[in-house]
């Protein structure tokens, strides 16, 4: 029964994204849905990405501080753990998790809503191919936009860290900069990018399968957006997984 | 011309449809009536492709719908309209971007020749003024004519309206049936209405089939619905005793 449904559920996603790449009736009118969906998805994104990546290199910091206190570890390492952290994990995934949670549910429920107020069959008989006009947009806008917040986060975590570390007086200023300029590899921002990349289709597409495909009432609608930060979060950590053992072995 | 060659519609073990073989012509208005559940709604939705039949056939013009490949079912599409029974416009639009979406996605026209085209279909509904208003904005009927507009902006062959009167007033309705009628013979557009009004029936009905459990319990027109001894019809059409009597003393004048 369980590889019954993942089968089925695993042809309609393959179907459905090969229905949504196919080619615009009219280019301008996807241009115009694109750029509407990176901005709600970027611009309406950008406070809370930015307020949880300050906390997240702030508590960083606090507890790697506690942890390396009384060890011979220089205190300076702090930064460059700040740094390589969020720029290897912490950015790209929390940011996504959390994107997941806030865009994917909002995705699912919008074209939820849609097909369940018959607009989707009212595009559907006008001859728009809807698959494509109301999918691709979402995922071209968070191909482009999702990297650029992973981006922010990545450097609003190392901000953060900053400032529960020094102001506070638990490390030096220049201890932190030597830190964050210690031991830089650009190949985890290559990796940090790839993770973006991957996330944000996976967060994207299995958000509008489970939008596109509500029957029923309110219940199935609630019941498609849970399902849609549930199957994005854990597909990310999955792939996050897969990710780091491709890249790092 | 739009017909239906014997038509069967399964959902899992629940035979909605059985057998339906009938025609819509142009010009008039065809009208789906029966008591809910009968598969009115499974039927029309059947003859626009938004489901696929078990067995049977739908041809457009002699062309057999369900034989052609997707893009052929789009050009198609493009000559539908479709008015659904909650007018299904787009809450995040105003009114004139409601109406203008087809134009938008399928024609070369310019701004100016779009909205010359809205505005002409706005005054053919006869709404003036709500172009920047939202659907939330405007009440039941005004949503049913931007629908009707929207449904006819690409100028179509053929019409669909699922339920046009329902949650309307009697006034409303009339004036909406009125405006579907007079739109169908101005153009010559095969329409096709799913209703279980029957002041529609006895308005606008040029050519009436009615369902009872997913068959055509009879067909006609509303000049033979009084004449008929069909019981199926005369339980649906004078469901009440008073319409009943209405009947009696109309048959006896």
């Amino acid at each position: 029964m369980f590889l019954k449904n993942f089968f089925y559920h695993m042809g309609r996603y393959t179907i459905m994204l090969g229905t949504s790449f196919s080619r615009p009736e009219k280019h301008y009118m996807y241009y115009k849905e694109t750029m509407r969906q990176m901005n709600d998805i970027g611009i309406g994104s950008l406070v809370i990405v930015v307020l949880i990546s300050i906390f997240i290199g702030a508590v960083t910091a606090v507890q790697f501080l506690y942890q390396l206190d009384g060890t011979l570890v220089p205190v300076y390492y702090v930064g460059y753990i700040i740094r390589d952290s969020t720029i290897i994990e912490l950015a790209p995934t929390i940011t996504c998790l959390v994107l997941a949670g806030k865009v994917g549910s909002n995705m699912a429920a919008e074209l939820g809503g849609m097909r369940q107020k018959e607009h989707i069959d009212a595009m559907e008989i006008m001859g728009v191919n809807t698959a494509a006009y109301l999918i691709m947009p979402k995922v071209v806008a968070a191909l482009v936009v999702i990297p650029m917040l992973v981006a922010i986060a990545a450097f609003v975590s190392v901000i953060g860290g900053y400032l529960a570390a020094v102001p506070t007086g638990m490390m030096s200023d220049a201890e932190y900069i030597q830190g964050v300029r210690s031991f830089f590899e650009p190949f985890n921002v290559v990796m940090m990018f790839v993770k973006a990349v991957v996330f944000a289709f996976l967060l994207t597409t299995i958000s509008c399968y489970q939008g596109y495909h509500v029957r029923g009432g309110s219940i199935e609608l609630g019941q498609a957006s849970t399902n849609a930060v549930v199957f994005s979060d854990i597909m990310i950590l999955l792939a996050d997984y897969l990710i780091a053992v491709l890249l790092t072995g | 011309m739009i017909r239906a060659e014997n038509i069967y519609k399964s959902f899992d073990d629940n035979e909605v449809l059985k057998g339906i073989t009938t025609e819509f012509y142009p010009g008039k208005t065809n009208l789906i009536i029966g008591r809910s559940g009968a598969g009115k709604t499974v039927l029309l939705k059947l003859l626009i492709g938004l489901h696929t039949p078990t067995s049977g056939k739908v041809y457009y013009d002699n062309v057999d719908f369900f034989s052609l490949s997707k893009k052929e079912v789009r050009a198609i599409r493009m000559q539908v309209g479709m008015l659904f029974q909650a007018s299904a416009l787009f809450d995040s639009m105003t009114v004139e971007e409601n109406i203008r979406f087809p134009l938008d996605m399928f024609t070369s026209m310019t701004w100016k020749e779009k909205k010359n085209r809205v505005n002409f279909c706005l005054e053919r509904v006869s709404l003036g003024k709500v172009n920047d208003n939202f659907p939330s904005e405007i009440s039941g009927g005004m949503q049913k004519r931007v629908g009707i507009a929207r449904a006819i902006v690409l100028e179509p062959r053929y019409l669909f309206c699922d339920e046009p009167n329902s949650g309307l007033d009697p006034k409303t309705s009339i004036v909406i049936d009125e405006l579907i009628k007079d739109i169908t013979v101005e153009n010559n557009i095969t329409t096709v209405i799913n209703t279980h009004d029957m002041n529609s029936v006895m308005e606008i009905g040029d050519n009436v089939i009615l369902l009872y459990q997913g068959e055509i319990a009879w067909r006609g027109n509303r000049d033979e619905v009084l004449q008929s001894d069909n019981e199926t019809l005369h339980d649906f059409m004078f469901a009440s005793p008073f319409l009943q009597q209405l009947r009696d003393s109309a048959l006896q004048k």
